[in-house]
């Protein structure tokens, strides 16, 4: 055999044989889906994992976060669920790099979203964010989102407006701080205060997912408070004529209302024949919670418009 | 097998088990056998567990020194030495010298390997008295181990095709520590959109998947290994490591040796 034929040879060998290799290595990851993570549970200890990494804790921290994020996103894909996993993930990336910021802003979030949004451990989220405002007194964040989770995920609102009072504190803190700090201590519950911290979070996030959900909630209060709005506008048409609506034109023919109301997406809102209002298209307003049809069923996972 | 091809295998067979440094090696990975047996005894209720983590581990790290070490020095040994010239004189092809100083290393290599686990196998009887059922299953990881092994030697064998011995072990270890993390650079490839995205998918296939053939966790637990990963794996390393053994050939058929 000649060099050239031997070179041909090897070539396509080379060529096939990693054509080859690729689709094994893709029937691999098939069978060991989620193992990467799984052995995590084999050195749990953070402690242990710094020893091992010889000084390159960083990097390890880095991988740990990658993996936290990636075993979130396959979980949240796959319709939430079982997150077991996240807790102790989060806690390794933490432990080994403390400094690591996005893994509490984001963690906390994860570990407080209730299913199939979240691990809907609200309080294991308290404890990764305290940690994270342990090792980072300075950052201001840490206490905004220590106080996002104590208002939306636990209904605690003096946790909230105490968490935004120790943040407004912290050198170089953005001004809203003290403004939900008193916002939370006088009107926690209310929707205008959700609206406020939805916005803040709107305005100060950088990353394009987190904007999209915000834009979301912001959607959602929107139409819950339209809903009511106009169930109320039915209610004062039926104590006028004795009888519901057939459509919202009548109402704007009565002078209530200015034309057809349409929601945050542009799309009108329908009338049922019980005066109730309804979203035309609900899985596009991921949230809401007044103004769904009845016989509606959530998505296993949320259609989050992006926030543009 | 090819009588000339087989002739070398022989041969780099012989070199190596004569080669001190590899009767070194493998007196520290029994040493190390033995000091898993004292640090079992010193723990509480996880012998069994140290000592088959500690083994395993020492005949991989042990298994990948050697591998690295004799691979790179397969083909400059023979340059410097001059000795290439004399066997490429007789009717030898180049690609059947590549292919016999493979299977001369991958064959001590399985040798070095055996005694190994045959000194964790000892090990293990010390620290339980009997051998468990599910003791069967570390084979699977030792299997896997060589089978890395394999890979590792092609590989080692590409970069001394044409770089000096030093560069070789510094590209030989780097590829094994980021195929280790082969899973985690497919998953990030998998979040990354765009070109970046594109180019990240091709490094992650392109680097060799050693992560999926460590199992000694899971067989330190006593998990079973499905057989079908057993088979992917063995499919795996087998056609990856044809692939690096053409790409060295390809290499090894045009360089000028004058």
């Amino acid at each position: 055999m000649s060099s050239r034929r031997v070179t041909d040879a090897a070539a396509l060998l080379l060529v096939f044989s990693m054509a080859v290799s690729v689709l094994l290595v893709r029937k691999v990851d098939q069978l060991r889906a989620g193992a990467t993570l799984q052995e995590v549970l084999y050195v749990s200890s953070p402690k242990l994992l710094k020893r091992l990494s010889l000084g390159y804790d960083g990097l390890v921290a880095d991988v740990y976060w990658t993996r936290t994020v990636q075993y979130y996103g396959s979980m949240h894909h796959a319709g939430g669920g079982n997150y077991e996993l996240l807790a102790p993930l989060l806690n390794i990336t933490t432990q080994l790099d403390p400094h690591l910021i996005p893994a509490y802003e984001f963690g906390g979030t994860f570990l407080s979203a209730k299913p199939p949004q979240g691990a809907g451990l609200p309080q294991r989220a308290v404890e990764l964010v305290e940690y994270g405002i342990r090792s980072n007194p300075d950052d201001w964040h840490l206490y905004y989102d220590l106080g996002f989770i104590y208002y939306m995920d636990l209904k605690d609102y003096p946790g909230a407006a105490d968490a935004f009072l120790r943040g407004s504190q912290v050198p170089n803190a953005h001004p809203f701080m003290r403004i939900l700090a008193a916002q939370m201590a006088e009107h926690g519950g209310e929707a205008q205060t959700a609206r406020m911290l939805w916005s803040a979070t709107y305005q100060t996030t950088h990353d394009d997912h987190v904007k999209a959900n915000a834009a979301a909630h912001l959607r959602a209060l929107q139409v819950d408070q339209d809903v009511a709005d106009l169930e109320h506008v039915v209610e004062i048409y039926h104590q006028r004529t004795g009888r519901l609506p057939a459509s919202f034109l009548d109402m704007a023919s009565a002078g209530l209302l200015r034309g057809i109301p349409e929601d945050p997406l542009g799309k009108p809102y329908r009338l049922t024949s019980d005066g109730k209002v309804v979203v035309t298209d609900p899985d596009d307003l991921p949230f809401v919670e007044n103004g769904l049809p009845s016989d509606y069923r959530d998505p296993a996972v949320p259609k989050i418009l992006p926030a543009n | 097998m090819n009588p000339r091809i087989y002739y070398i295998a022989t041969n780099t067979f012989r070199e190596a088990v004569r080669d001190r440094v590899l009767y070194n090696l493998i007196a520290f990975a029994l040493l190390l056998s033995g000091a898993a047996v004292l640090v079992g005894q010193v723990s509480i209720d996880i012998e069994r567990l140290v000592v088959i983590n500690l083994g395993l581990t020492a005949v991989s790290i042990f298994g990948i020194v050697i591998a690295i070490f004799i691979g790179i020095g397969l083909v400059a040994k023979e340059i410097d030495k001059k000795t290439l010239y004399t066997v490429l004189s007789r009717p030898v092809r180049r690609w059947e010298f590549i292919a016999g100083k493979f299977f001369g290393l991958a064959g001590t290599l399985v040798v070095n390997t055996t005694f190994m686990a045959i000194g964790v196998f000892a090990a293990l009887l010390y620290v339980s008295h009997h051998l468990q059922a599910s003791d069967s299953r570390i084979l699977v990881a030792l299997y896997f181990i060589v089978l890395q092994f394999v890979m590792i030697t092609a590989l080692a064998l590409l970069f001394s095709a044409f770089s000096s011995p030093l560069l070789s072990a510094v590209f030989a270890f780097s590829l094994f520590v980021i195929g280790s993390f082969a899973e985690d650079l497919r998953g990030i490839a998998s979040l990354t959109h765009g070109a970046a995205g594109w180019l990240e998918t091709c490094v992650a296939y392109l680097v060799p998947n050693f992560s999926a053939l460590n199992v000694i966790s899971q067989v330190a637990h006593g998990e079973a290994v499905a057989p079908q990963l057993i088979a992917y794996n063995t499919a795996y390393a087998l056609v990856y490591t044809v692939a690096v053994l053409a790409g060295t050939v390809l290499i090894f058929e045009r360089r000028n040796l004058k």
